[in-house]
């Protein structure tokens, strides 16, 4: 095992990152964006609607190389990484268990994923379509597919989002879940601070854009004792320390 | 009348009815097809009786002329070698117009530069890319095979341009992260986005070719149901012609039937939602 905190996994440092648009307006959306997550860390990236989160999350994804700075991925394990998208992105033409399983390297294809299908909830529905599941169901297939990958990090943007409070707060706890039993790095981008209350270990505070850090919230008690006397008072001294967010 | 009998009938009789009924309604649309071409076969007796002429033979006397080719050998050899130039004109077209369609709809420079050729070829004579295919490679199968594809993969290109501008990037972007293999990308993630466009492009595809292969039989091979019909023309036999025309549409029809529309249903099951 690594000491928490010894070695650091995931470095980001993203020196700007402007738009242009078709027009030729340019629009900087990132501006000196550095902060780190720790190995076995679960992290939050918190700011408001519109900051460059997605944006941040998309650079970190391999998905935009055209940005100035450099930023480094975890090492070890699979290499590999899984991202839970806004929106579910399953394979509509193939179902449940083919979308979890095309998401493995070939070798891994055939590997017993019982334990995590009946986790999710989704032990009777491998065999569905997408367009036959519900988006909360979705929503779980596509968790399971960014786990059953083992990833080294994990990337996570706004996966709640669109869904009701209800079904949100029931999918944030079977993240718990399957995350708590598969512990790997993971940033979750939200504008949602009691998720990320509730969730992470560490919360980085983007200001509006450009975005860049403007403080972190370590939230050091561990997950089972968050019940919602003590996440009113992490909400108040989180708004102690940084007033005027969220 | 019936209420009576509902008493004594077996559990499992029910369910017969359920399937009778499931049969007559599977049945009901090839009923419907089959008394369509009735009719028209009729109308077409009742005109050819009331003018009877050698240039206008009833339906039995087409028929009569079919059965003669198809027992003299005739009409299969034919057939067989039209169809093989059509199913090769088409893999042609269809892999070639595909790969060029892909490329012009995701690459847009590509496609600015390329776009005034398509339009050109688009309207070039299929009787002009013909003549000039079989001038400049002779009168020989590829050439014949290539003539026919040439004027068809413009339409493909086209048509699956339209479906790459269509692709949704989420897919790609997903099949990224998940480091998908090529082969792997090709066959969930493309093709399947890329089918109604595949499918349309197939459809009026076949039909094209199939016209256009005869032209070219008639011009320079010597067999297939165009060189035939271009011999019957010559000896005025009208019920010859009909007869290898609809011979034709029939083997098309079956084509359509048992291997155009399964193969759609299985790319479509996933789009069926169960009640």
């Amino acid at each position: 095992m690594q000491p928490v905190g010894g070695v650091v996994p995931l470095r980001v440092d993203i020196a700007e990152k402007i738009f242009r648009s078709a027009q030729g307006v340019s629009i900087k959306a990132l501006q000196d964006l550095s902060f780190e997550v720790r190995q076995g860390e679960f992290a939050c990236l918190l700011g408001p609607s519109g900051c460059g989160k997605t944006t941040t999350l998309r650079i970190l994804l391999g998905l935009d190389k055209d940005f100035s700075g450099s930023f480094q991925l975890p090492e070890g394990g699979s290499d590999r990484i899984a991202a839970v998208f806004q929106e579910p992105v399953l394979l509509p033409w193939r179902t449940v268990e083919q979308n979890v399983r095309l998401a493995l390297p070939k070798s891994l294809r055939t590997k017993n994923l019982d334990g995590l299908f009946d986790t999710l909830g989704l032990a009777g529905m491998r065999a569905l379509y997408p367009a036959e599941l519900s988006l909360g169901l979705a929503r779980r297939a596509a968790l399971a597919r960014a786990f059953a990958t083992e990833p080294a990090v994990l990337f996570l943007d706004e996966p709640f989002a669109s869904l009701d409070e209800r079904t949100a707060e029931r999918l944030r706890h079977l993240l718990l879940t399957v995350w708590s039993a598969r512990p790997t790095t993971a940033l979750m981008v939200t504008h949602n601070l009691r998720e990320a209350l509730m969730l992470s270990d560490r919360i980085i505070v983007l200001a509006q854009r450009p975005a860049h850090v403007l403080g972190m919230f370590d939230v050091r008690l561990p997950r089972h004792y968050r019940n919602s006397q003590v996440m009113s008072d992490l909400l108040r001294s989180f708004q102690q320390k940084f007033p005027g967010v969220a | 009348m019936s209420a009576p009998d509902t008493g004594d009938r077996p559990p499992g009789a029910a369910a017969g009815m359920s399937s009778q009924a499931g049969l007559a309604a599977a049945l009901t649309p090839v009923l419907t097809v089959a008394a369509s071409l009735l009719g028209l076969g009729l109308l077409w007796g009742l005109a050819a009786n009331a003018w009877p002429s050698r240039a206008f033979p009833g339906p039995g006397m087409v028929w009569q002329v079919l059965l003669a080719e198809a027992a003299n050998g005739e009409l299969f050899y034919h057939l067989g070698a039209t169809l093989g130039r059509v199913a090769a004109a088409y893999v042609v077209a269809m892999v070639v117009g595909s790969v060029i369609g892909v490329l012009l709809g995701s690459h847009r420079s590509a496609d600015r530069f390329f776009a005034p050729w398509v339009v050109l070829f688009l309207n070039i004579p299929a009787l002009v890319v013909i003549v000039l295919a079989y001038i400049w490679f002779g009168l020989n199968e590829a050439a014949a095979i290539g003539a026919v594809a040439v004027n068809k993969i413009p339409n493909v290109v086209v048509t699956m341009r339209e479906g790459a501008r269509a692709l949704d990037p989420s897919y790609a972007e997903m099949a990224a992260v998940y480091r998908f293999g090529l082969l792997d990308r090709a066959r969930h993630v493309l093709l399947p986005q890329l089918q109604p466009y595949l499918a349309a492009a197939s459809r009026s595809g076949i039909a094209l070719i199939w016209k256009i292969v005869l032209v070219v039989e008639l011009l320079g091979r010597s067999n297939g149901v165009g060189f035939q019909i271009y011999l019957y023309f010559q000896l005025f036999d009208v019920a010859a012609i009909l007869a290898y025309t609809l011979a034709f549409v029939a083997v098309m029809l079956v084509i359509e039937l048992f291997l155009v529309q399964p193969v759609e249903r299985h790319a479509t099951r996933w789009r069926r939602r169960p009640a």
